[in-house]
């Protein structure tokens, strides 16, 4: 936790400095490559950014929920690629044992995550189950010293890196819902488990996401997360809130990112004898944008620092998401015809990042369930 | 060995500086400021020795406001020991500055002195010459090689003509050049480390140095604006034009 201002400042002046001169330079190449360099992975891994809310007694660094955001800020002004292979060590991919571990779990692999030695992977996603996670099929079934897991996971972010899967199966058979659903740490490599072919996506190339399989993968009875059966679907719960506002604060970065590209270029760009930022149709892009990053980045510092506080942000955490993504997507789409005819070839980064924002609508929940997790609490206070 | 370090906080690179509408200076309110990047380099030098087992402790050292604390917390997050501020409110001009660093040369005892070549602000490149006259040390400026034998250190020097290097008996004065290497960020751990570091403070006063001003700015200007640049037709219109008009041929 850093918790002073001064301290907070020095790593964000950092942080800014290393995305400038070494991410951004690098974007390119990621895209075309669909690989992040490994010397820009162990660049990430010595700058600490594997552990950003890993607990310091663990070897991380315990920010609070604050100060992740004033980081994924800046970190979102770069490709989302470089933040993805960050992303699952520093929120689902750890957050659960966090939370619900038990001190084995803890001890044996939080450090490994917070410092990048392992990815972590977040297996909750199948072929037939998306937003209805609890009626995921995956099952485990009990056998002696343990649990044999079957079942296809679909488009897990870092599968094919990952040294550790939380992996979301079905514990009691008789249930079809959230209910009967265990969390399990599972181990890269272990046997009967099995990593697909890597997704084509539209965008965030670079990011890697696959299926995984498990055919009979045995697994000894202390990989069952916080030791007990079916609760795993709430300790999945528990991190959403985080997993929420992360990914609001990454949209404002990548938003204010197109901004600063979408005003570089009008003020270069001449048509009728004078820059376009001196047309007032294109100054009101401008001004949409600035307007709505802004007011993304404010909702976000307001619920981080409220949670930070202990108050129940389900919520609001669920709009930040929801307005986070839906405005960057409204952001790039700007961006883009601020450029004209540049917005829509590769050669400039709009063009990408255009295609990459997408994403953001959709995983950890689309912009439809917050829009139903914000109405059915609504209600539900109104209610009470 | 310990080395020591002096750091300097100035506006940072990335700012396009101003000059205030009376002339006086340049705009420093609210101006983002952060480490002179030749002293960054310095740092990364002297822990890149320490690495190799070759210097003891690195002792950094800042003479400025108290947000000079901040610069030398940088250099600390980086890999330096411990840090001694000297507090002043005044312009502090490289004489001053040497100065100070000869009397903190004094109860450090370094074996080495390695500092930039100059500093963005001013570009005054003066202090690491004059604290070597101060001192009568030897001196390597300009260094893009630093080699540390025993009771040694060979320089390689950055020089109008290509690179020269010279052999210095140690206690040493060394300033960096560009080329010197590529200074570290400092990560999130080191920096929270940092926090807990040693970081003394003192004063001119204490160290018996007067600071006041041997100069006096009369007026700051922005450069003028660049001209046009003309197109020429062929290359011997350019060399005819280098030749007559600019006289550098
Ligand atoms: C690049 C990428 C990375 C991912 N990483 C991971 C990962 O690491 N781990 C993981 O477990 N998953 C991951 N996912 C999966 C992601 O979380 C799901 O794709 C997402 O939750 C949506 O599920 P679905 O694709 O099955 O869509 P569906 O649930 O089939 O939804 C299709 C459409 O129907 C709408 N819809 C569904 N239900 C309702 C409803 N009740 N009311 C109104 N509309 C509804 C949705 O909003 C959507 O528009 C990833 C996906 C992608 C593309």
């Amino acid at each position: 936790m850093i918790r002073d201002p001064d301290t907070l400042q020095a790593f964000v002046s950092q942080l800014r400095r290393f995305v400038e001169e070494r991410l951004i330079p690098r974007e390119a190449e990621v895209a075309e490559t669909d690989r992040i360099p490994p010397d820009i992975v162990s660049e990430m891994r010595e700058m600490g950014l594997f552990g950003m809310s890993i607990p310091e007694d663990f070897g991380g660094l315990g920010l609070t929920m604050e100060e992740e955001v004033t980081v994924a800020f800046e970190f979102g002004r770069t490709s989302p690629a470089f933040r993805s292979l960050v992303g699952t060590n520093n929120g689902i991919g750890s957050q659960g044992i966090v939370i619900d571990g038990t001190p084995e779990q803890k001890a044996y692999y939080l450090p490994r995550l917070a410092s990048g030695e392992i990815v972590g992977s977040f297996a909750l996603t199948e072929p037939d189950v998306g937003s209805d996670a609890g009626s995921l099929r995956t099952n485990a079934r009990r056998v002696d010293g343990g649990y044999v897991i079957n079942g296809t996971k679909r488009y897990i972010t870092n599968a094919p890196h990952a040294g550790l899967f939380t992996v979301f199966a079905r514990t009691d058979p008789d249930s079809k819902h959230a209910g009967g659903v265990s969390a399990f740490l599972v181990d890269g490599g272990t046997p009967g488990l099995k990593i697909g072919k890597i997704d084509k996506k539209m965008g965030q190339k670079g990011a890697h996401t696959a299926d995984v399989i498990f055919e009979d993968c045995f697994v000894p009875e202390s990989a069952l997360l916080g030791g007990r059966e079916n609760v795993g679907f709430k300790t999945a719960m528990k991190v959403l809130d985080r997993g929420r506002l992360h990914i609001g604060a990454v949209c404002v970065g990548v938003a204010y990112r197109l901004i600063e590209e979408s005003l570089r270029y009008a003020m270069d760009r001449k048509q009728f004898g004078q820059p376009i930022s001196e047309f007032q149709l294109v100054q009101a892009m401008l001004a949409d944008s600035r307007t709505e990053a802004y007011a993304g980045k404010a909702m976000v510092l307001e619920t981080a620092r409220r949670k930070d506080l202990g108050e129940n942000v389900a919520t609001d955490a669920a709009c930040c998401k929801l307005f986070c993504s839906e405005m960057v997507g409204r952001v790039a789409d700007r961006a883009v015809q601020i450029h004209g005819g540049a917005g829509y070839i590769a050669e400039y980064a709009v063009e990408r990042f255009y295609r990459d924002v997408r994403l953001f609508r959709i995983y950890e929940g689309t912009s439809q369930i917050q829009q139903l997790v914000i109405a059915r609490n609504m209600v539900k206070e109104a209610r009470a | 060995m310990k080395i020591l370090v002096p750091v300097k906080r100035v506006v940072d690179y990335n700012v396009k500086i101003r000059v205030r509408p009376d002339g006086s200076g340049v705009e420093l309110a609210n101006v983002k400021m952060s480490m002179n990047p030749f002293d960054e380099i310095a740092v990364e030098e002297a822990i890149r020795l320490k690495e190799k087992g070759k210097a003891t402790e690195i002792v950094a050292v800042s003479i400025g406001p108290a947000q000079s604390a901040e610069t030398i917390r940088t250099a600390l997050a980086m890999g330096a020991d411990r840090g001694i501020l000297v507090r002043t409110d005044q312009t502090v001009e490289p004489l001053a500055v040497a100065k100070i660093l000869k009397a903190i040369i004094a109860n450090e005892n370094p074996g080495l002195v390695i500092m930039g070549k100059q500093a963005i602000d001013d570009d005054a490149n003066q202090t690491g010459q004059m604290l070597g006259a101060l001192i009568g040390w030897a001196q390597g400026t300009f260094a893009s090689k630093v080699e540390l034998g025993e009771g040694t250190v060979d320089v390689t020097r950055e020089v109008d003509g290509g690179l020269q290097t010279v052999s210095l008996k140690l206690p040493a004065i060394v300033t960096t050049d560009l080329r010197l290497n590529e200074p570290r960020y400092a990560s999130l751990p080191n920096i929270m480390k940092a926090k807990k570091k040693p970081l003394d403070e003192t004063s001119a006063e204490a160290l018996g140095v007067d600071l006041s001003p041997r100069l006096k700015v009369i007026k700051t200007a922005e450069p003028p604006v660049r001209q046009a640049g003309v197109k020429v037709g062929s290359i011997a219109d350019l060399v005819a034009k280098l030749k007559n008009e600019a006289g550098v041929l």
